[in-house]
């Protein structure tokens, strides 16, 4: 008994130091946890990047019903949009609205089509890209981009033999 | 098929190709694929330009092949399409024609004399047409006469003036005596420089006081053997547009340098001044410059010999034929004062060259015909390009050569496409 009893009160005290250590470490995991989430937060708050790049994750993955873009400042600076880079002119709220609210503007910006190679880079994207109909601004649209990302002259050393007229070669 | 048309068709076949690029990340040279077909359609030349004439005026176009392009009417400048200028000896109807005033219609060959003077001769003398050609031996030779702007269309920045493409180099017979006798019997000064010459031709505003053109020909040039007082081109006079009754012709060196409706010859104790002899006229840089550049008139030196150049004739540009056949090609290469020594083609854009039969030139600075058969085992496009070397182991560049501020001596090689199924 006596040993038993003498046992009883060291056994209680084990369970409590079991107890106790269990506490601490709960805390401490949950500390830990909450250090973790503020530090998430804090990251998000000042590397925006990330938080951009998973919100385009989310966007990406919900290309079912894409929106035109509703939400952008256009600040102009030496005849460029500072947001975009794209040129000064007519539509460029309008492209920038339809055309940047998927893709960078650096898909416009490097490339120079005619009117008719623009459009059919619209219905391609019409095709398999999701995008919407443009109604009445497609060709406020297509003339900013025939106007400002057109083809420009030749001027490589040999520029591409042209109107070549083939005829079949007889004798 | 007018601009538009060809330019949207080109555009559907390429739209396909568009998609998959697009779809494999390959996006920038879809697009520069796209751009490039643009580009193509964006530098068309425009075609079937019909003069306007006034029914009194004398037709210089008169005999000329159908395919002559005409680059200005006023004054004329006309040249050929490159495979019009298939024959060893360019006959009349593909011969270019390029002038800086009117061409003259006063001419009358039997009272025509040419009047030899200047600061250089003991005693000016002049000849009646007769006279030269009776007192004087006849030499016939085939003599390559260059514009100084043929090829002027391929600089970048464009360079002013007519926007020659290939055609206007031409190789055809001359008769006449050689200046060199004629010089010898007028009696020439120690102190002689350069002869300049002088025509009967109008300049376009009118004043018929004002000299058009005057160029001419340092002594070594003008006491070489080919270097003719001529009056008769492919055996017969010559025709008017072209310099009749009376033509200097210098081969190899400047067309400009060959004086039509010559009436006058000047030996000068200095480098002859006359019109279009200065400032920037039938003159490039003495040191290479970058495109654009500004470069003063002090720094410009006289065009002298022609550089090394050939030209595709056949078959002309556009042939589609079977991979079955084997294609002959023909062309001609020039140097200038020098011989050409090599002549190849590449069907690959450079990258190889075949070695090309060439015969040796009749007589010093005419022309020299290359020949080569090629086989095309793979259907395709394929561009030929010629490239000539001379006896100085120059050749041809592919790129466009140095620029200059007036698009002189561009002989840059010439190339064709052929389609092969």
């Amino acid at each position: 008994m006596s040993k038993s009893h003498e046992r009883n009160p060291s056994s209680t005290q084990k369970e409590k130091r079991k107890l106790f250590d269990g506490l601490i470490k709960s805390v401490a995991g949950l500390v830990a946890v909450v250090v973790i989430l503020i530090g998430l937060v804090l990251l998000l708050v000042f590397q925006p990047e990330i938080s951009a790049r998973l919100s385009t994750f989310t966007s990406e993955e919900s290309t079912e019903n894409p929106q035109p873009l509703t939400d952008f400042s256009t600040e102009l600076v030496d005849g460029k949009d500072v947001e975009t880079g794209l040129l000064a002119g007519d539509g460029l709220e309008l492209v920038k609205a339809h055309c940047t609210a998927c893709h960078s503007s650096a898909l416009i910006l490097q490339n120079r089509f005619t009117r008719e190679g623009w459009h059919e880079k619209i219905v391609w994207m019409q095709e398999t890209q999701g995008l919407w109909p443009l109604g009445e601004n497609e060709s406020i649209i297509l003339d900013y981009l025939a106007a400002n990302y057109a083809p420009e002259a030749p001027r490589g050393r040999r520029v591409p033999l042209t109107d070549i007229e083939w005829y079949e070669l007889k004798e | 098929m007018s601009k538009k048309d060809s330019n949207s068709s080109t555009k559907k076949l390429n739209i396909s190709q568009d998609r998959r690029a697009f779809l494999q990340k390959g996006t920038l040279a879809a697009m520069a694929l796209a751009l490039g077909t643009d580009i193509i359609h964006a530098a068309s030349m425009p075609e079937g330009y019909i003069p306007v004439m006034l029914p009194a005026d004398f037709d210089p176009m008169k005999g000329k092949s159908e395919g002559m392009i005409i680059r200005n009417e006023k004054p004329w400048n006309v040249e050929p399409a490159p495979h019009l200028l298939n024959d060893a000896i360019t006959p009349f109807s593909s011969i270019f024609i390029r002038n800086n005033g009117l061409i003259p219609e006063d001419v009358d060959a039997a009272k025509w004399t040419l009047t030899i003077g200047g600061e250089s001769v003991v005693k000016e003398k002049t000849y009646t047409l007769e006279e030269l050609k009776k007192k004087f031996k006849s030499y016939t030779y085939q003599l390559t006469l260059e514009c100084g702007g043929n090829g002027r269309a391929g600089f970048y920045p464009p360079a002013s003036g007519n926007q020659w493409e290939e055609g206007a180099v031409y190789c055809s017979e001359w008769t006449g005596v050689r200046l060199k006798d004629v010089l010898a019997d007028v009696g020439i000064k120690p102190d002689a420089v350069y002869v300049g010459y002088y025509g009967t031709d109008k300049h376009l505003n009118g004043d018929p006081n004002k000299v058009v053109i005057s160029r001419g020909a340092p002594m070594a040039k003008a006491l070489q053997d080919e270097t003719l007082l001529a009056f008769q081109l492919n055996g017969k006079d010559i025709p008017l547009q072209h310099g009749y009754p009376l033509r200097l012709v210098c081969g190899g060196w400047p067309a400009s340098v060959s004086g039509k409706w010559l009436n006058k010859l000047v030996v000068r104790n200095q480098v002859h001044d006359g019109e279009k002899m200065m400032g920037d006229a039938y003159r490039v840089p003495k040191y290479p410059v970058a495109p654009g550049d500004k470069v003063p008139d002090e720094d410009m030196k006289i065009i002298e010999s022609m550089p090394v150049k050939s030209i595709i004739t056949y078959p002309k540009s556009g042939a589609m034929f079977s991979t079955s056949r084997k294609l002959s090609v023909q062309g001609h290469a020039w140097a200038g004062e020098n011989e050409v020594s090599a002549m190849e083609v590449s069907t690959d854009f450079g990258a190889t060259w075949k070695k090309c039969s060439l015969k040796k030139p009749v007589n010093r600075l005419a022309w020299q015909q290359w020949s080569i058969e090629l086989s095309f085992p793979q259907a395709g496009y394929y561009e030929i390009w010629a490239k000539a070397t001379d006896d100085q182991g120059i050749s041809q560049p592919m790129v466009i050569p140095g620029w200059n501020p007036k698009g002189y001596l561009n002989n840059a090689c010439h190339r064709i496409a052929v389609k092969v199924s």
